[in-house]
């Protein structure tokens, strides 16, 4: 079935171009996108067992690193000229690297303080960090503050032509099969056990000599470096970055397309972000009130299939 | 005489007006099995608790294998060899039984930062992992979840995940807690084979267990260790048969 869907994703651009609907190319660009997101939220969600309410942080700084990175290369202004001169750029090698390296840096910030508590407080907690990093770009006025940050063109890649929306979208499966691979060797190694039975029972986890919080803030800073990957396409994706990136409600969203597609599991994200996607674009066209009918469609999921749609799907517990 | 594995040390430790602790005093010697027992609310949880650093002492001091633990995290007390069974069942309800003992394996081989290799193809992990299984007798219930497990098999894996660090000192806190009269047997045939190899600080409500298997024994009463010896120093211990039998000193 797995194989299945990635032959459908394959041949779906020339499928969809035969069609003419090139619009849905772009379309399923940014439901790839939201799939790597949600896995990486589920390295902390479904394997850490951390409930993290802010994880639209790191997936909005990747796309300001993106966004004010493309800003400074086209006004040729350094970004900074102390201690050494930083030119703005907007080549992808560098950009995508970036992204990832500045939201782990702020994941392993927030993360420090963030880990200290559990359950409901650090629910709260990091809503509560990733609501002051809204506010933040919001109070950016140089990169466009509130309207946001427009990109004058998609970063370049050697090789690669990203305008081209058939490639960008390649772009973009390839780099959601790796982070599939990569987050599957991680969940099965040593590590991904540690993560795992602090999960079950931090408690016991450290009576058998584990020290819990640093495996947690360590999966949680690899969490928020796969967010800032995502946010880096999604801003070359769109080519604008805006706050409404980092805002709770997209933290909300992740978390459901997390719950939805199947918690503890890899590829239940990835299905929750295309099947809760595609019904707000298929909602959308009926009604503007779409939450209205989409509201009731997760409550009946979550109730009835615990194990969301992957495990309904494949019978399979988490 | 020679010095003690564990020399608990003027241990006091309040909850608001309780006094779960009061000025505890007592030493377990290297090879031994050695009982803690006393009533309902003696402060025996409170006890082992303090031992594996889940609560701190308001003051005293613990000393095991030579070192001050007194205000060493879980984890470190851990590594160090000490382990400890849960009174209530705390197994990985979700992984399997052989990821569950790995994960125990796994905390005495230095640090887990392992982001790549599969741990399920790791001889250095499932080796120990096999003896353990064995030595528990869950063998051919491997790769099923724990969470599959009777209470009296959850039990025995509770105390395989204790055994798979080679601890130096064993803490089993009511191991036969909700067990039936098979299980009992079973766990204390495994106490006892391991008797001799493997020190340990028994706590226990069935007297029976406790007088067949401990080397010694401490009785703890209103947070106080009023009396230590053998079984049947114990047994004829005045003290004693006044606190089990609920009287009040005179």
């Amino acid at each position: 079935m797995l194989g299945m869907g990635l032959v459908a994703l394959v041949a779906l651009p020339p499928a969809m171009n035969a069609l003419g609907e090139t619009y849905l190319v772009s379309l399923f660009s940014r439901i790839l996108i939201y799939a790597l997101v949600a896995v990486s939220l589920d390295l902390i969600l479904g394997y850490g067992g951390m409930v993290s309410l802010g994880h639209a942080a790191f997936f909005g700084i990747g796309g300001y690193v993106v966004g004010i990175l493309a800003f400074h290369s086209y006004e040729a202004e350094p970004l900074f000229t102390w201690p050494f001169i930083f030119e703005g750029t907007e080549n992808g090698l560098l950009t995508l690297p970036l992204a990832m390296l500045v939201s782990a840096f702020f994941a392993l910030i927030i993360g420090f303080f963030s880990l200290r508590t559990t359950g409901m407080h650090f629910i709260m907690i990091t809503l509560a960090f990733a609501q002051m990093l809204y506010y933040f770009s919001v109070s950016l006025e140089a990169y466009g503050g509130d309207d946001g940050l427009s990109l004058y063109a998609r970063n370049q890649l050697p090789g690669i032509n990203l305008g081209d929306d058939d490639s960008f979208y390649y772009l973009c499966l390839g780099i959601l099969v790796i982070y599939l691979y990569v987050s599957h060797r991680l969940v099965n190694s040593r590590f991904g056990r540690v993560i795992q039975g602090v999960r079950e029972n931090e408690r016991r986890m450290q009576a058998l000599g584990f020290a819990t919080y640093r495996y947690k803030l360590v999966c949680f800073t690899i969490a928020g470096a796969g967010a800032g990957l995502a946010g880096a396409l999604i801003a070359n994706q769109t080519e604008f970055v805006s706050p409404g990136l980092m805002h709770w409600t997209r933290s909300g969203e992740i978390l459901v397309m997390v719950l939805l597609g199947g918690m503890g599991t890899l590829f239940g994200p990835v299905l929750g972000a295309i099947v809760l996607l595609l019904l707000e674009e298929v909602l959308a066209i009926y009604t503007e009130h779409w939450m209205v009918l989409l509201g009731p469609f997760l409550v009946v999921v979550v109730l009835f299939a615990k194990r969301g749609l992957y495990g309904l799907l494949t019978g399979r517990k988490p | 005489m020679t010095e003690p594995l564990l020399q608990v040390t003027g241990l006091n430790r309040c909850f608001g007006a309780i006094q779960a602790s009061r000025d505890l005093s007592f030493g377990i010697v290297a090879g031994e099995i050695h009982a803690l027992i006393g009533p309902n609310g003696a402060g025996k949880t409170t006890a082992i608790n303090q031992l594996t650093g889940e609560i701190e002492p308001d003051s005293g001091s613990i000393v095991f294998d030579g070192r001050d633990i007194t205000r060493l995290p879980v984890h470190k007390r851990a590594l160090m060899g000490l382990a400890r069974s849960f009174q209530i069942t705390a197994v990985f309800e979700h992984l399997t039984i052989e990821e569950n003992l790995a994960l125990a394996v796994q905390a005495h081989m230095g640090h887990s930062y392992r982001f790549w290799a599969r741990a399920d193809r790791d001889l250095r992990l499932t080796r120990p992992t096999r003896d353990t299984l064995r030595l528990v007798g869950l063998e051919e219930r491997a790769s099923a979840p724990a969470s599959s497990l009777s209470h009296g098999e959850k039990r025995q894996l509770e105390v395989g995940m204790a055994l798979a660090g080679q601890p130096k000192l064993l803490l089993l806190d009511e191991p036969m807690a909700g067990m039936g009269p098979g299980g009992t047997v079973e766990l204390s045939n495994l106490i006892g084979e391991l008797k001799g190899r493997i020190t340990m600080l028994l706590v226990e409500h069935d007297m029976d267990v406790v007088f067949s298997l401990a080397d010694r024994i401490t009785v703890l009463v209103y947070g106080e260790a009023v009396a230590t010896g053998t079984p049947e120093q114990i047994r004829a211990n005045p003290l004693v048969r006044q606190a089990y039998l609920g009287e009040e000193h005179d």
